[in-house]
This record gives C-alpha cells, structure tokens and sequence, in this order.
C-alpha cells in the first residue's frame, strides 16, 4: 500500500454511507414482517359480503348476521317509529345529521338507511365494542319514560335511538356504524358490498 | 443535534453507574484484541451468529399463523405460503436458514479442525461449541416434523425408533418419547414446544458461553500462534488489533456477502433441487402408507449412513443397536478431540503430511457417507459406507499416535500475513 | 501434495458414482413456462373441466387465480367455478372423500402441491402415459405410475394410445416412443401436447403462486445487497489501512 494515511473525513464518510444504506436494508427487511400482520386472503374470504334474506322480517322486528365477525343487524321499523325519528333533534342526539360518523352516503338522513324501513346497522357500540340491546319499546320501564325506543350498551350504558344515532350525556362519541350494503332485490340485501362493487 | 448527542451520553452515563456497560463493549468488542490475521475461514462464527438471528426473528412470525396440529399442520404451512401476505418469504428464509445453519456450523468446526481451534487453552470453547452442535440437530430434527408431509412424519418416525433399539427399557421409553403407538398429534405438540421454547433458549444461553469462553482466553489464528505472548508497552497484544472497528466492518462485508447468497437460494432454489425442502415433504403425513424412499435432510446423512452401515450382528448385540451406538459416538467423539490431537503445533500451516492426509480423507469420507445417506441403501452402497464409517472413526482412533508420530514445521513466533 | 487431492477426489466421485441410477421409463420434458399467462389460463380451464370434479386444491383461493392470471373475477364466477359461489373460496370438490374410496379404491389426492411433490415432467409424463389395457378396471394402464387407478379422464381430448411391439417384452423400455395412437380424440397430437403442457405449467402455479413474484423481488434484494457490498467493502478498505 502507497497510499497509508488516514483521512478521517473519508473515513467518516464511507462509515455513514454505509451505515446508512445498511439502515435502509433493514428498514426495507421489516417490510414483509409488518405486512405479514395485515388480514390474509382467508381473513379476507371469511370477512367476504354476506346475503342476507329480509322476506321473513316482520314490522318491528330485527335479524342479525355475522359480516367480518361483527354483528350486523336488520331491523325493520315501524311508520311510528320513523317518524319519532324524524322528530329527534341536536337537543338530545350527540349527531342527528351523521356529519361526522360512519356511513354510506345514501344513509345520510334521519333514518340512517336506503330505504327508510329497513336499517342495516353494524351491532357494536362506538364506544368500547360491546354489542347494545334491542330496545324498540318507548318508555320501557328500565330506560326510563322519555326512552324512545333504541338500544342500550350495557357495558358503559351508552344509548343510541332506531337509527343508531348516539344520545347526548352517554360515552359513546359517535352514531354507530352503517356498514356498505346494496339491495340485490326487494327481498334481499348483500351486506359489505355497495352498488359499485366497493367494499 | 449536540442536545441530542449530549443527551445520549448522559443516558449512557445513567445506565453505566448502575450497569457495567461500558466494561461490557470494552470487553467485547472495542478492547477486544483479536489477532489481525484472521483469514476467509474466521467469517464462519460470526455468520453463524446472524442465521441465529434470522432462524429466531422468521420463527417468531411462523408462529403466528402455523397450527401445531396434527389435522391443521400441514394446511397451515400452505396457508402461510399463500393466504398470509409475505408469509411465503418469511418461511423460505427460515427453511433455507435451517440448511444454512448447518452449512456455516460445519464450515465453522472444519476451521476447528484446521487451526486447532480446540487445542489448549480452548478446550470449553469446544465442548460448548459441540453442545450447541447438538442442540441444533435436535433443533432441526424436532422443526422438521412441524410441517407434517411424509417426510416430516416418517423422519420422526424413524428417528425415534432409534430408541427402541435400547434394551429391555426400549419399548416402554419409545411409547413414552412419542407419547402414543406411534408418532402423533401429541409428538407434534411436544416436539413443538421443543422446537420453539427449549431449544432456543438452550442455544442462545451456550452462544452466550461459547463467546464468554473465547474472550476470556482470546482468538486462534490460522498460524495458531499465541498473540498474548508478545504484548507492547500498554500490555495490548502486537499481533492483535481491537474487534471493534476491525472486525466489524471486516465482518460486515462478510455478512453481505453471505446475505447475497443466503437470498439468491431463498428467492431463485428455495427447495434446493430438494435438498432443503425434500419433494415428498409437500405429500400431507399418512401414517399408513411410507413413501417409496425416504431420507433425512443432508445434514444428518452422514451419521444416517453411520446408522445404515451396521448390518451384523456381534457381542451378541444386534445390529439396530450398533447402528444406534455408533451413530451417537460418531457425534460424541467430537468432544474428545482436544485430547486425541497430541501435536505440539495447532496450525494445519505448520503439521506434517499424516496429519493433512488423514484429514483430507475425513473430509471425503464424511461427505460421502453424507451423500450415501441421502440414497436407498443397495448392497454396494451399504459395503462403501461401512468402509467409509470405519475410515471416520479410525480418523479419531489413531489420531493420538498419527499427530504424535507426525513431523512438524517451526511454528514461527508472531502470526505471518 | 497435488497428487494427493486428485487421488482423494477421484475417490470420492467413484463412491459418489456407486450411488447414481434410477428406475423407471425416463420421463418427458415437460418445459412449461409459468410467466405465460395465456398457458396458464388455458391450463385453469382444463383444470376446473376435467380434474376438479375429482381433484381439488383445497389450499388455492378462485380470487387469487384471478389476480395472477389476469382474468376478472366475473369471468371466474362464470366459467371457472362450479362448486361454489364465493370467489374468496378455495378450490374444494363437491365429491366426499368416503365416496371416493369406494368408487376409485383410494381418495384422489389434493393437487394444491402435486407439482412439488413429483414435479412438472413427472405430471406431463403422466399425462401422456395412458395406454389401453384389458386387464385394467379401467380399461387403462400408465407407462409413468403402473396400475393407477385414475381412468383416462383426458381420453375424448387424446383419444386412446396402445404399447408399440405388442407381445415383444424385450426392449420398450429403451424405446424412445413405446406408445402409440390407437383411436383418435378431438385433438391431435400436438394439440394435445399443449394441452397437458397447459394444465401441467397450471398445476405448477398452484403449487406455489409465490413463484411468480419472487424470482422479481429477489432480482432487487441481491441488486441492493450488491449496493450494500460495495459501500461496506470501501468502508473496510479505509479501516483495515490502520493494519500493518
């Protein structure tokens, strides 16, 4: 070797070229480990849209399927009942417009739905994810004699009326989710699909 | 950014009051005198190091989605191969890794054998080193029934079979080994439990040793020569140069280098012409019906074909337990190796001709027996491994009087080149 | 020291020789090509007409052929799936397995991994192997697996072949083309070639359709780690001046 002296600067260079490519290397390793956490094709195939057959359901009734795990309901209100939606206001709902929860477009109205009778709700509390009672009775004794009619989550007494739109004064932030769905026919629903195929 | 490096220092400061973390790095790494003639063969300790590595980080995230289930297992592996985004990357790199293991483990004992590496002082360094050997075989033995295809199954099958050869105890432990008749769903639990919470633990903790051992008494050199012996003025060694800058970016070219091809088998010969993943190991397990040929993966051949080789009886022992006893001794014998090698000089470099003859043809004979192992006995075969297992094992037995009797070059008092 | 290796190799490779030989008719080259994604589609569509009402490959998803064959998942849904109606399902078979026992002696084996267990020429072999044979519950014999009891399933594309030399024992074995057309299918020769070639390089991709992206993605791994080399060999460079 000719050429023996030390050039720190050099040597300090070449130390964070590398260090830093070398960084990169293992940034880019970590990759396929964090994607591999994602949901997988059979997570995927499981969690597929669901048909849901709503012929049987009578007024004032609710269905519940299963669509990625979670519950989803169908419910069938009553004309009294949509109309003592229409007639609840920001002086009791936390979010009566839907401005800032979960939904399809076409489900921004007091009703929360397509078609104003039948509600397609995802069944957890926006709160902490317990799953909320069935409560379309108005005034039920152990809700108290202003109860509409709606749901109530047990775990931390969150309450959402017919529509799932969140009441002031509880914990839950938010109206609970509306999930994507469209209407195959009159009769039937495919829930986690929407008229455009997005999901 | 003087805030932030001011910062770091005092956290190190912090730590180093109530833990001994500066005398840690000193130790080993930056006043770590490691003679400066380390040569291609010394890349092999610490590239064992990162399949290690690689074999834990992959093994964690195969868990996550594998099924140790004797009815889910085998679907399980696919569904990782396919249904888990990147999964099939994931479980390449840890089934080439276990191949790789053995290739750098084999490479690493090999420069052993060629440095004396083993010879004194370093004779723990060796005994730790052959448990680790040890505890990979089981590691690799109980890790290749997870998959569950018929090679996995009757691998295992055989393997513990092994046991039965024992007298009078023989059936009885073989039942108790498996856990049923034969090998199950319960083997499969238990040989997974093993697989990933015993035996990692068991290697990591003797890697552990095995470097304390080495810093405590300091590297080998392919001269073979003590660097402690001619220190300077500041008691550091002449012919020593400290691990850390040197070695480490000397070791990270390594690393590259072994990561390049490490990758060109995961992502272009993943199976290895079947090598690493056996074709018969993509048929689900049949307890019914054994598959036409079955072999064990390359790295237990050898000591495979030590098994196949015994075929008479005599001392009134049968030949399945001869097969059993010479195979375990052909592994144990290892350990004896720092006092069967009576040679004055360490250093292939400086050994006479027996000595690099006797070890040519062990070489040979292992890679055959190895080769042997892979194939369906025939009666030629059988003859060429017997002669070649008692090559290997005269390799050990006269070793004493062939390295004694052996002439020897001056071993020269520094390390050269 | 020289002669000494040399003797050692020469050695070993008589020992690695002893060891070499096989048995059985030499198979075909089955030369499939994965990356053509036409083959492949032709492939799956032979598949699904032929294998799949006794095989499945209950370890590939429909949407995932879809994807990597390049095909919509409605043409899927509408010529490629008939025992199911969800595109995220795998390719199941409506046969039960006890049923199958009883009819054909042993379950058809899954064919998710066939490829990987006896390989592309093993399988383009096999299904260019069928000859007529009476004494077969059959009808039909292979020269590549003696006495399967999978029947001709392929026989209206090919047509039937019958054993070159009939009554001579001595020779086929060695003979290049030990088979012969004895009535014809819908296909010639060649055509049916492709064909099996088709659904050969299909069964491949089953096998692992990991195949079609990680030759791509190992090309830039080993490209980066060439990058990481040069940079970590400069480095090493300038250290190792320090050592005399």
């Amino acid at each position: 070797m000719s050429e023996n002296a030390v050039d720190p600067d050099r040597r300090r260079f070449l130390t964070g070229t590398a260090s830093v490519i070398g960084g990169i290397g293992a940034g880019l390793a970590a990759i396929p480990f964090v994607a591999t956490f994602q949901p997988s094709a059979r997570a995927k195939a499981i969690g597929a849209p669901v048909e849901a057959d709503i012929s049987q359901l009578e007024l004032g009734q609710r269905v519940t399927y299963k669509w990625r795990g979670k519950p989803v309901w169908i419910v069938r209100r009553t004309p009294e009942e949509l109309a003592e939606l229409e007639s609840l206001g920001s002086d009791t709902l936390r979010d009566p417009d839907s401005q800032e929860s979960e939904q399809p477009a076409f489900a921004v109205n007091a009703w929360r739905s397509e078609k104003p009778e039948y509600l397609v709700l995802v069944g957890i509390c926006t709160h902490l994810g317990c799953s909320p009672n069935f409560f379309p009775q108005p005034g039920l004794e152990a809700m108290g004699a202003d109860w509409p009619g709606g749901f109530y989550c047990p775990c931390h007494g969150s309450k959402f009326d017919l529509a799932g739109r969140v009441f002031l004064g509880v914990p839950a932030p938010l109206n609970m989710v509306v999930p994507p769905y469209r209407y195959i026919d009159d009769t039937h629903i495919m829930i986690g699909e929407m008229e455009d195929g997005a999901a | 950014m003087n805030g932030i490096v001011k910062g770091l220092v005092g956290l190190r400061d912090w730590v180093d009051d109530r833990f001994p973390l500066m005398q840690l790095w000193n130790d080993h790494m930056g006043c770590y005198y490691a003679p400066k003639n380390f040569n291609f063969w010394y890349y092999f300790g610490v590239l064992s190091l990162v399949v290690l590595t690689i074999q834990i980080i992959t093994g964690i995230w195969l868990v996550m989605s594998y099924k140790p289930d004797a009815s889910l297992a085998f679907g399980s592996v696919e569904y990782i191969m396919r249904d888990v985004s990147w999964g099939w990357l994931i479980r390449y790199m840890h089934s080439t890794g276990a191949s790789f293991f053995f290739i750098v483990v084999y490479l690493h004992m090999f420069r052993g054998l060629l440095y004396g590496s083993f010879k004194k002082p370093r004779e723990l360094i060796w005994i730790l080193g052959m448990f680790i050997y040890l505890s990979l075989m089981a590691e690799a033995f109980f890790g290749y029934l997870l998959p569950w295809g018929q090679m996995s199954y009757w691998g295992a099958q055989v393997i513990t079979s092994l046991f039965g050869a024992i007298p009078f105890v023989g059936e009885t432990l073989l039942e108790w080994i498996r856990g049923d008749y034969v090998v199950s769903d319960i083997t499969l639990n238990r040989f997974f439990s093993f697989h990933v919470i015993a035996l990692p633990f068991a290697i990591a903790g003797l890697v552990v040793l095995h470097i304390i051992a080495l810093h405590e008494v300091g590297s080998n050199n392919p001269d073979g020569v003590e660097i402690k012996k001619h220190k300077d003025a500041d008691g550091k060694p002449l012919d020593g140069i400290p691990f850390h800058p040197y070695y480490t970016v000397k070791d990270s070219v390594g690393v590259v280098v072994f990561l390049m091809v490490f990758a060109a088998v995961v992502f272009f010969a993943p199976e290895m012409g079947g090598y690493f993943l056996e074709h018969n190991n993509f048929i689900p397990a049949d307890p019914l019906k054994t598959p036409e040929h079955i072999a064990p993966v390359w790295y237990f051949t050898p000591f495979y074909s030590i098994l196949r080789a015994n075929t008479v009886n005599f001392f009134g022992i049968p030949a399945k337990l001869w097969g059993v006893i010479f195979m375990g001794l052909g592994t144990m014998v290892f350990f004896l190796l720092p006092w069967l090698d009576r040679s004055p000089v360490k250093s292939i470099r400086y050994r006479g001709p027996i000595f690099k003859t006797a070890l040519g043809i062990f070489v040979v004979t292992f890679i055959i027996l190895g080769y042997l192992g892979m194939l369906p006995p025939t009666d030629m075969r059988t003859l060429v491994a017997q002669i070649c297992t008692i090559i290997y094992f005269l390799f050990f037995i006269l070793m004493p009087f062939y390295t004694k009797w052996d002439q020897t070059k001056p071993v020269p008092d520094r390390v050269t080149g | 020291m020289n002669k000494l290796i040399c003797a050692l190799i020469l050695w070993g490779m008589t020992g690695l020789a002893l060891a070499a030989g096989g048995h059985g008719p030499a198979l075909l080259e089955a030369n499939v090509n994965i990356g053509n994604k036409t083959s492949l589609q032709r492939g799956a569509r032979l598949f699904v007409n032929y294998c799949l009402s006794c095989h499945s490959a209950q370890f590939m998803r429909y949407q995932r052929m879809a994807t990597d064959l390049g095909l919509d998942d409605s043409v899927v849904k509408d010529n490629l799936m008939f025992t199911t109606d969800k595109i995220g399902d795998t390719m199941k078979v409506a046969m039960r397995p006890a049923d199958a026992e009883k009819w054909f002696g042993v379950a058809p084996p899954d064919l998710s991994v066939i490829a990987r267990a006896r390989g592309a020429d093993w399988l383009y072999s096999f299904l260019n192997g069928f000859y007529l044979d009476d004494t077969r519950p059959t009808g039909v014999n292979n020269l590549y697996f003696p006495d399967t009891a999978m029947p001709h399933v392929l026989s209206e594309l090919q047509g039937y072949q019958q054993l070159k030399d009939h009554g001579e024992e001595a020779g086929h074995a060695s003979h290049a083309a030990p088979l012969e057309l004895a009535q014809a299918g819908k296909m010639d020769e060649a055509e049916y070639r492709q064909a099996t070639r088709d659904l050969v390089a299909f069964l491949v991709y089953v096998g692992e359709p990991a195949k079609l992206v990680r030759y791509r993605v190992g090309f830039w791994v080993i490209a980066f780690l060439f990058v990481l080399f040069v940079a970590t060999y400069l480095m090493k460079r300038e250290y190792w001046k320090d050592v005399h």
